[in-house]
């Protein structure tokens, strides 16, 4: 029996609904136009470096990192830029967008289109987080946060352990599922490469117990590789969430306010450190990524990988189009996502999914009052208690009552709005509480 | 049109209706066995005092508050039962529309309806058709197994009511003092052959329904074991402390309205503390008054005051019982 590792406080079991865990990733292929937002990261816009009319390939730098947090935006096709100019997102709002009309598939020459897995590291840990940083590497689990802040270790801290985050515990997705199934040995180089530029030696491979295949091929692979080590965890979520995954694998908690390297830890999605390597050891830059289609409104629910930029249409047709019954469309996995209006916006690094759900399955249910049954806070893994929040809210309760509920510390999982019997949207309320404390 | 709503955009199927259903189903056991053993009477007073209290909500939800119906949601049922198990088979039916206004109207509608009473309603109906009715409400028609009417109309005493007034061995001088030799056994305690309020009879019965309810995560089992758990640790330490054999801690646990109060009373959501660390104080809390109440009282019985005073504590527990918030040291 291999022990399981897993987080203590709160936590949920939705049904997994992990549909495409078996079907192997396809190629999205190509659109005829692709839209690259130049903000695809938390930070400030990339400036951008192209003009109307250029001649661009696969690869080639689009908007340059402005300032330290910020990332560098790459051209995932090859072709004409046609307008730079604010288009409507996925979620309505205008962001500035690169628009290309593709015309073929020509890669910039530096970047290595064999499938050889390389398994020499021959850099300094500068150069490794310089190719990092050229590379437009952010991290790809959902928050967008450059990834070359987070592997190098700031003055004065010292790391202690690489933690890979393949836990996917987001129902219907299994992007990062099948990248670990088919890209294995290059997961555990890229771990191998944040290691070297971070001056440590140990790398853990945390994957979620319903990912059988993709633990029986790492738990192999990772016998060759002195100082990867693959651990199971249990079934619940939000097991991916970082700081419940370093409490699983660490037994430690982390302070309030504090960063995971101020105990040693750094907390790397694998989608990231895949992309890490294809950077530091393929010269590619990040363009391009893994995908789930699924939901019960689209015919062939699948894994794509997906150039930046593509639109979300354009996938909606390959997997068997947009039908009268989709009631709704989501970014990302249901528990985190964000409903969309806009199917003619582009997908970006951080799309880690696209669910189309029917109107009989997933309409919310009117709120009724409180009972009073405290699920909320059982289920809340960060130890809050929701109900609080929520009447503090409503009774406009000041920054500082809210700050001694902890609001600032929700991680907004949704646990608390998803178990509520009375259906009270109370991640809305935690949202609402985080924003006024931001605000003094 | 495509529709668009704040995160999560799953939810549980569990709503406030799947949850009461599951408290109706978990009551049922007691009804089944109150019916064995009273017949015919202790099913009236299971209907009149849900149709009683179904009605009380939907005529104040339609005429008075003018809100939408909230009797679907099983609430009201819960109380009727809750209430009816609390009543003597023999209650006139009018006297159980009494309490079922009470319960109703006065403690759940007046306060804004299920989730802002402060007092479990049944309880508050129960101790107002106590100390209205005091003869009505003691008296108890001895169990009869398996006979739809009582044969004989006796009346007994409720096993707590023995225990307060047991005389001392040997002298059996007034009417109403009793021998040890008439303590009903332990096991007609935990079936529920013995005279009292026709749901809180039989621990076995209510012992089903709590195994229902921690199966269907309904409630945790922490109010019930610490509650009992406090009752049987006070009485065992009252009874070694002075010998006396009104402390007897099984009898304590098995009789009276222990049971049903720990199981199904001191678990209303609405009613109790919010987090894990309140339910234990609040618990522990009912346990003890209850064990005062049960000994230095002029009532055999103490958990209705018991649940009742913890109840009124709730707010305050819910300020001060905060669980751990995670990075916390403690």
């Amino acid at each position: 029996m291999v022990k399981k590792f897993s987080f203590s406080m709160g936590g949920i079991h939705p049904d997994k609904c992990k549909l495409t865990s078996n079907c192997p990733i396809e190629d999205a292929g190509l659109p005829d136009v692709v839209c690259i937002p130049v903000k695809q990261h938390i930070g400030s816009p990339a400036k951008i470096m192209v003009n109307k009319g250029d001649k661009v390939k696969v690869g080639t730098l689009l908007a340059d990192a402005d300032g330290i947090v910020s990332s560098d935006v790459h051209s995932s096709v090859s072709g004409e830029v046609l307008k730079i100019e604010d288009v409507a997102g996925s979620t309505g709002y205008e962001e500035k967008m690169i628009t290309i009309k593709v015309e073929g598939d020509e890669w910039e020459s530096s970047i290595d289109r064999t499938s050889k897995v390389i398994k020499e590291i021959n850099f300094t840990p500068e150069e490794i987080i310089e190719k990092i940083r050229q590379a437009g590497i952010v991290g790809m689990g959902g928050a967008g946060y450059p990834t070359p802040i987070k592997t190098s270790v700031p003055e004065g801290k010292k790391a202690n352990i690489l933690i890979v985050n393949g836990i996917e515990c987001e129902p219907f997705l299994t992007a990062d599922d099948r990248l670990m199934v088919e890209h294995a040995e290059e997961i555990i180089m890229g771990a191998r490469v944040i290691n070297r530029a971070l001056g440590i030696q140990n790398a853990i491979i945390a994957v979620d117990e319903n990912k059988p295949h993709a633990i029986e091929i790492l738990t192999r692979l990772s016998k060759l590789y002195i100082g990867v080590n693959i651990k199971v965890c249990k079934t619940k979520y939000p097991q991916g969430g970082e700081k419940q995954l370093i409490k699983a694998i660490t037994g430690q908690e982390l302070p309030s306010g504090k960063l995971p390297i101020d105990i040693g830890c750094i907390v790397q999605n694998v989608g990231t450190v895949f992309a890490v390597y294809e950077a530091v050891l393929k010269n590619k830059p990040l363009f391009e990524r893994i995908l789930t289609i699924s939901g019960d409104g689209i015919a062939h629910p699948c894994n794509y990988r997906v150039r930046v930029g593509t639109p979300i249409s354009y996938l909606i047709d390959k997997a068997g189009g947009l039908t009268d019954d989709v009631a709704k469309i989501i970014l990302g996995g249901p528990m985190m996502g964000n409903a969309i209006v806009n199917t003619s916006a582009p997908t970006t690094k951080l799309t880690s999914g696209i669910l189309l759900f029917r109107e009989e399955k997933f309409i919310k249910e009117e709120a009724s009052s409180c009972i009073r049954c405290g699920k909320c806070a059982t289920v809340c893994p960060a130890g809050l208690r929701p109900f609080a929040i929520k009447e503090a809210v409503v009774y406009n309760g000041t920054s500082d009552e809210l700050r001694k509920l902890h609001a600032g510390d929700c991680i907004e999982c949704g646990c608390c709005a998803y178990t509520c019997p009375a259906n009270i949207p109370l991640l809305d309320y935690c949202k609402i509480a985080k924003q006024e404390i931001r605000k003094k | 049109m495509l529709k668009i709503s704040t995160n999560p955009h799953i939810q549980t199927r569990r709503n406030t209706k799947s949850i009461m259903l599951d408290v109706v189903i978990a009551l049922i056991p007691a009804a089944l066995f109150a019916i064995i053993f009273f017949g015919l009477e202790a099913l009236r007073v299971i209907v009149v005092s849900v149709l009683g209290c179904v009605l009380f909500e939907f005529l104040a939800c339609r005429y008075w508050l003018k809100v939408k119906n909230s009797i679907n949601d099983f609430s009201a049922v819960i109380t009727g039962l809750l209430l009816a198990y609390n009543l003597p088979s023999s209650m006139p039916s009018w006297m159980i529309l009494v309490g079922c206004f009470m319960a109703i109207i006065v403690a759940k509608m007046c306060f804004g309806g299920l989730g802002k009473n402060i007092f479990n309603p049944a309880l508050v109906g129960r101790v107002f058709l106590f100390i209205s009715f005091p003869v009505q409400m003691t008296v108890w028609p001895t169990p009869h197994f398996l006979q739809l009417v009582s044969p004989d109309g006796q009346t007994g005493a409720t096993t707590l009511r023995m225990l307060k007034s047991i005389a001392p061995e040997g002298e059996l001088v007034a009417a109403d003092r009793y021998s040890i030799n008439e303590l009903p056994s332990y096991f007609d305690m935990f079936i529920g052959n013995i005279g009292g309020c026709i749901g809180e009879i039989s621990a076995f019965a209510l012992l089903l329904g709590l195994g229902y309810m921690l199966w269907r995560k309904v409630i945790s089992w922490h109010i019930p074991l610490y509650y009992i758990a406090t009752v049987a640790a006070l009485t065992s330490i009252l009874y070694y402390a002075t010998g006396d054999i009104k402390y007897l801690p099984l009898a304590h646990v098995l009789s009276g309205g222990l049971m049903l109060g720990a199981i199904f009373m001191a678990t209303d959501y609405t009613t109790s503390p919010m987090t894990i660390k309140g339910q234990i104080i609040f618990a522990i809390g009912c346990g003890a008054l209850t064990v005062i109440i049960r000994s230095f009282s002029a009532y055999p019985e103490g958990v209705s005051f018991a649940i009742l005073i913890m109840n009124a504590l709730v707010p305050l527990i819910d300020k001060f019982a905060v669980q751990r918030y995670y990075g916390e040291k403690r």
